[in-house]
């Protein structure tokens, strides 16, 4: 009777511990690469230093990255062992390997630093996030309030498809194309919808709040110094979604005094409009069956 | 008489022709569309349009399409069972399994016959998907350049996501769990065997619906068909609406049959403990798609009254809510993800003892990972809503329970590699599939931690990081072991071999392409392109460019694949071996293809199918049984 | 079956697929947009002008679309006006723009964009009147290049008024209203112009079909040097 295929006989096992060959390579590489990863390429990953929320993000990123740099390792140096030193050349015969089922202490092990480091990142994240909101839209009711939330500078961001306006109830309730803010300020953006779900991001400020139809989204930025930023709309809107951005400024007091003097006499004109049709509020809720006959 | 028996000679071809087949489901389908679109038409009229006259009737849309999947259905012959009960004849198993190519285009009750249908009726639909990606990334060549007008650029993707997510759910439960559970679990079919098949027709006809959006002018809104902006669109939306719907039943009834199957059919001898990982996978996978589907078709049930019949589920303004529809989708949504994932997880598992010559390692771990994802899978949601504007005191809970899974998922990674430990690795295709699984699950998996972290969220959600992220878990994951599970299982299905050559050649130039396609995507969303807009800073063109060029060679890779298909089993034709990778699984101890009746007699169990290097196969015929008896 | 039969038969399916997929993609690059219409230059003093004609109209027609009740832009060429939205403009040039408007008024959702802007003097010539501000209750349509900063509404006609246009192209003598505005484009681009008031009947918001769909309310400026 010709031999089972499926029942080849057993490779004698050897005695090398491969296993601590592996863990000392990882630990070799990781200590190596988690210190060049954390210094050199952790800064560099986006969105950069131009306000307090987006230095908070490039933290966190850099740690989150320093921290799965020895996972790579550890997966690296495993495959890079194992498919190397335990591959069977074509040529030989089929063999069975040892019957190995299972090692408690590895399922053990892998368990626990798994979820310590599963519980670290979550713990950090939320220790991250709850210290200045991160420029994330936290909805009508933030619970992440950076320090002076109460004086922050109020713009309101306006989406409507296919573009952003800008409304500063400071400033006589004046709206603009152009989103100008003032250097070394903590803002609130207040972002809402006219229509459909946009969402407004500030790249280089790295804030992001979704535009919802009836809902004040409140997101916080505090700016540094001046800059330029692009806006681009996040969430699909329709047809003109990827030309839904426009680009903004930072600059300091003076420049924003003379700025915002030449926005609200450009406002004058349509102002009274505006204040009958649509006086500054959080939401508006437009009539949807506006439409023309 | 046994069931083995029962197979009755093929009639003549003509015969066969005549019969209900997808001839008579095609002609009854474009007959009950008109009947739908000109009925609604004359009943209803526009007067169920919103607010005024908008030149198209959508419910006319909506029932002519209903109509058409009726009587494509009732053409295919999936009425005549019923009827046929209704008046009185006795229960029957069996429809079509005679000999004969027409039963692949048919209502046939083989489940290996509904694997092939499943095989080539996913694999037209993911190239047809795939095409659309090609485009998609030829108008992105250019930031300035505009080959697609912007409404049609946003229909590609539109259908590019859904013709995906929809086809690729049942990627690997249709062709490969339909065909392999009921012989792995030692059963001569599934449980119930007509619905396996009204599945795979209904898929069917759901991707027809979707390819023909187009007549009706597309959809803006991307595969997760956002409200309002969903209210707003043409009627092309109806037709997504539609597809979505009709693969949610399909999904449903596809997890039911699944569950059914392998609660109540397993052989002597196969308790749980002994059950090949795959039918685990398939298991765990079952159940989200049981309890995810019903969300789905409920959600586009609203999505459609709030389109015909004028009610103002997802309208601020009119009373309803936005945050309604992207709740319920993304309840939906994320195990529909995770319906994506773990087949690919429960493949690479059940392949890799083979082709490592060793037993599954942790055997109770891997399973209490494919469950605990599962079970998992439904406390995440709404981290795709971390800057919507939801509850704030939600978002760290949501944070915990996303990085919390990735706790079972890496329970497969520690199965799988300490499978490999010590082994006699070969490297065969669908071997050298499973490990690129791992390298691509362990990217889009530690993107996943970036994303899940709501502080780096902020930047990165609706950008092209979350766009590679989930590209490289779902095709990195999901596509991988589709091919994986190609390799390994049509010399099986068909009997024929595959090159094995070309095999290599698709498997690196796609592994190298992939990555070089999707790697880029992570820093061009950190740079600040947003997901589905038809240009973006011009700053970001080389990399636009090198990702297009590199998905144009991966559209190539995938031609190579087609190529070894089409040589291989039209033309070369070698007969493959009953067990050409000399496993140990049962399906490998039947002959290549399989006959109708999967076994003489029905094998008893004694353990699970990783025994490698503890001894020869144990004989899975039960001793003593006289011929002629189950 | 022979190999030649079967070779024949993969060809003739490759050669099929080919077709349809040649239709397919070709077909889609044309859905839903419009031809591109290169509006005619002067030169004045070395200096490049363009004199730009457009008429908005309530309800396309059925000779120009396959969807009669769209409203919808026209533009005046040489053959006469013709539904096309993208215009090709030289750059660092001075465009005059005259916008007959033959539609009524539906109000603008954001009175804002009442506030003409962008244009030379930040005003526009209503019926010869200059204006700094449209009532937003008056506004019928609105033209905006957002990334050239161009808004301006279009007052609507009244709705009592005699003689009004039916289905487009509509003659001068039909009751109308005439806007004219002057302003510059400067660095060669592609700048996507679309409407701002929810004017697409029976949608949602008004903004679904013709405000969603190039050749209709929506288009391109394609400035080249």
């Amino acid at each position: 009777m010709a031999a089972d295929p499926a029942a080849a006989p057993r490779q004698p096992t050897d005695s090398t511990n491969h296993g601590l060959r592996v863990v000392v390579a990882w630990l070799i590489l990781s200590a190596i690469a988690t210190p060049l990863v954390a210094i050199y390429v952790g800064p560099l990953i986006p969105p950069g230093n131009a306000s307090v929320q987006a230095q908070g993000q490039v933290f966190t990123n850099q740690v989150m990255v320093s921290l799965l740099t020895p996972v790579l390792c550890l997966m690296a140096v495993f495959f890079g062992y194992g498919l190397l030193r335990f591959r069977v050349r074509r040529s030989e015969a089929v063999l069975d390997g040892p019957p190995l089922r299972n090692d408690p202490r590895v399922q053990i092990l892998w368990i626990v630093i798994t979820s310590a480091m599963v519980l670290f990142l979550a713990g950090f994240g939320t220790y991250e996030l709850l210290k200045d909101g991160s420029g994330g839209g936290q909805g009508p009711n933030p619970i992440a309030l950076p320090a002076g939330h109460k004086s922050a500078f109020q713009v309101q961001v306006i989406g409507q498809q296919w573009q952003f306006t800008y409304r500063y109830p400071s400033l006589g309730g004046m709206e603009s194309n152009q989103l100008v803010l003032p250097a070394n300020t903590l803002v609130a953006l207040h972002v809402t919808s006219l229509d459909v779900v946009h969402s407004f991001w500030a790249i280089e400020l790295g804030a992001k709040a979704d535009a919802n139809p009836g809902v004040d989204n409140v997101a916080y930025v505090e700016t540094k110094g001046p800059t330029v930023f692009h806006v681009r709309c996040a969430e699909l809107c329709g047809l003109w979604h990827g030309y839904m951005f426009n680009n903004g400024r930072v600059v300091d007091s003076a420049q924003f005094s003379s700025w915002s003097a030449q926005e609200q006499r450009i406002f004058a004109s349509i102002k009274h409009y505006v204040n009958r049709d649509a006086p500054f509020a959080h939401i508006y809720l437009p009539d949807p069956a506006r439409r023309a006959g | 008489m046994t069931e083995a028996a029962a197979v009755r000679p093929s009639p003549p071809l003509w015969r066969r022709l005549l019969g209900f087949n997808v001839l008579t489901g095609v002609v009854l389908g474009i007959g009950g569309w008109y009947v739908g679109w000109f009925g609604a038409h004359a009943v209803v009229g526009p007067s169920l349009d919103y607010f005024g006259d908008i030149d198209y009737n959508e419910l006319s849309v909506y029932l002519a399409y209903l109509g058409g999947v009726i009587g494509f259905l009732v053409g295919m012959g999936f009425l005549n069972y019923p009827l046929a009960r209704l008046r009185g004849y006795p229960p029957s198993l069996r429809e079509k399994e005679e000999a004969g190519w027409t039963r692949y285009f048919s209502l046939c009750t083989d489940h290996k016959v509904v694997g092939i249908q499943y095989l080539w009726g996913i694999g037209l639909f993911f190239f047809i998907g795939g095409l659309n990606a090609m485009l998609i990334r030829t108008e992105l060549l250019s930031p300035h350049r505009q080959v697609f007008p912007a409404g049609t650029y946003l229909t590609l993707v539109g259908m590019h996501g859904t013709m995906m997510m929809g086809m690729m759910t049942s990627g690997i439960l249709g062709p490969f769990a339909n065909y392999l559970v009921p012989i792995m679990i030692g059963a001569r079919r599934m449980a119930f065997p007509r619905i396996e098949a009204l599945t795979f027709w209904l898929l069917m006809a759901a991707g027809a619906i979707l390819t023909t959006s187009i007549f009706f002018g597309g959809f803006p809104t991307g595969w997760t068909g956002y409200a309002p902006l969903a209210n707003q669109a043409n009627p092309g939306l109806d037709n997504y609406v539609l597809f979505f719907a009709l693969v949610g039943v399909s999904m449903g009834l596809l997890g039911l049959n699944m569950i059914a199957t392998i609660l109540t059919m397993r052989a002597p001898g196969l308790t749980w403990t002994r059950l090949p990982i795959f039918v685990w996978g398939v298991l765990s996978t079952a159940v989200l798609m049981v309890l995810a589907a019903p969300v789905l078709i409920a959600t586009l049930g609203m999505v459609a009254l709030d389109r015909t019949a004028q009610t103002s589920f997802f309208l601020p303004a009119a009373g309803g809510s936005n945050y309604l529809y992207q709740n319920l989708f993304w309840m939906f949504g994320h195990p529909e993800v995770y319906v994506l994932a773990l087949p690919g997880f429960a493949i690479v598992l059940e392949i890799l003892p083979v082709f490592a010559r060793k037993p599954l390692w942790g055997y109770r771990l891997a399973v209490a990972g494919l469950l605990g994802v599962s079970l998992l899978s439904w406390f995440v949601w709404q981290h795709h809503l971390f800057v919507s504007g939801i509850n704030g005191d939600l978002r760290p809970f949501y944070m915990l329970s996303t990085e919390l899974i990735s706790i079972p998922t890496g329970f497969t990674f520690l199965c799988g590699m300490m499978t490999l430990w010590r082994g006699q690795i070969r490297f065969t295709v669908p071997m050298l599939f499973c490990l690129a699984w791992f390298f691509n699950f362990l990217v889009g998996g530690l993107s996943g931690v970036f994303l899940s972290d709501v502080s780096s969220d902020v930047t990165t959600h609706g950008s092209f990081f979350s766009m590679a992220h989930f590209h490289y878990t779902i095709m990195g994951g999901l596509v991988f072991t589709f091919f994986a599970a190609i390799y390994y299982w049509v010399p099986k299905m068909t009997g024929w071999q595959l090159n094995e050559r070309l095999g290599r050649i698709h498997f690196w130039t796609m592994f190298l392409f992939f990555n070089s396609t999707f790697a880029p995507l992570f820093a061009i969303g950190f740079l600040g392109q947003p997901r589905r807009v038809v240009t973006y800073p011009s700053g970001l063109q080389f990399l636009n460019d090198w990702v297009s060029i590199s998905a144009f060679c991966l559209g190539i890779s995938m031609l190579v694949f087609l190529f070894n298909l089409v040589w291989s089993l039209a033309f070369v034709r070698r007969p493959a071996p009953a067990n050409p990778w000399a496993s140990r699984s049962i399906e490998f101890q039947l002959p290549s293809p399989v006959p109708v009746h999967n076994f003489d007699r029905i094998p008893v169990f004694s353990g699970d199918p990783y025994g490698y290097g503890e001894g020869p196969v144990p004989s899975l015929v039960p001793a003593g049984s006289p011929a002629g008896r189950d | 079956m022979r190999v030649g039969v079967k070779l024949l038969l993969v060809c003739v399916a490759v050669a099929g697929a080919g077709v349809i997929i040649g239709f397919y993609a070709s077909n889609l690059t044309t859905l839903a947009g419009s031809p591109a219409y290169s509006v005619p230059v002067q030169n004045s003093n070395g200096h490049k002008v363009v004199n730009l004609e457009i008429q908005t109209v309530a309800a396309i027609g059925p000779k120009l679309s396959r969807n009669p009740d769209w409203v919808s832009y026209l533009i005046h060429t040489s053959r006469g006006w013709k539904r096309e939205t993208v215009w090709n403009l030289p750059a660092n040039a001075t465009v005059h723009v005259t916008i007959f408007n033959f539609d009524g008024a539906s109000g603008l959702r954001n009175p804002y964009f009442g506030r003409p802007q962008g244009m030379v003097g930040n005003s526009i010539l209503v019926d010869g009147k200059p204006t700094d501000a449209v009532d937003p209750d008056d506004a019928s349509h609105t033209f905006a290049v957002p990334a050239l900063g161009l808004i301006l509404a279009i007052p609507g006609v009244a709705d009592d008024a005699k003689n009004q246009c039916g289905f487009a192209p509509c003659p001068m003598s039909n009751a109308h209203r005439t806007i004219k505005f002057t302003f510059h484009t400067t660095t060669p681009g592609h700048y996507r112009w679309q409407c701002f008031v929810p004017c697409a009947a029976g949608w949602i918001f008004g903004f679904g079909g013709p405000m969603q769909t190039i050749g209709y309310m929506d288009g391109f400026l394609n400035v080249s040097a």
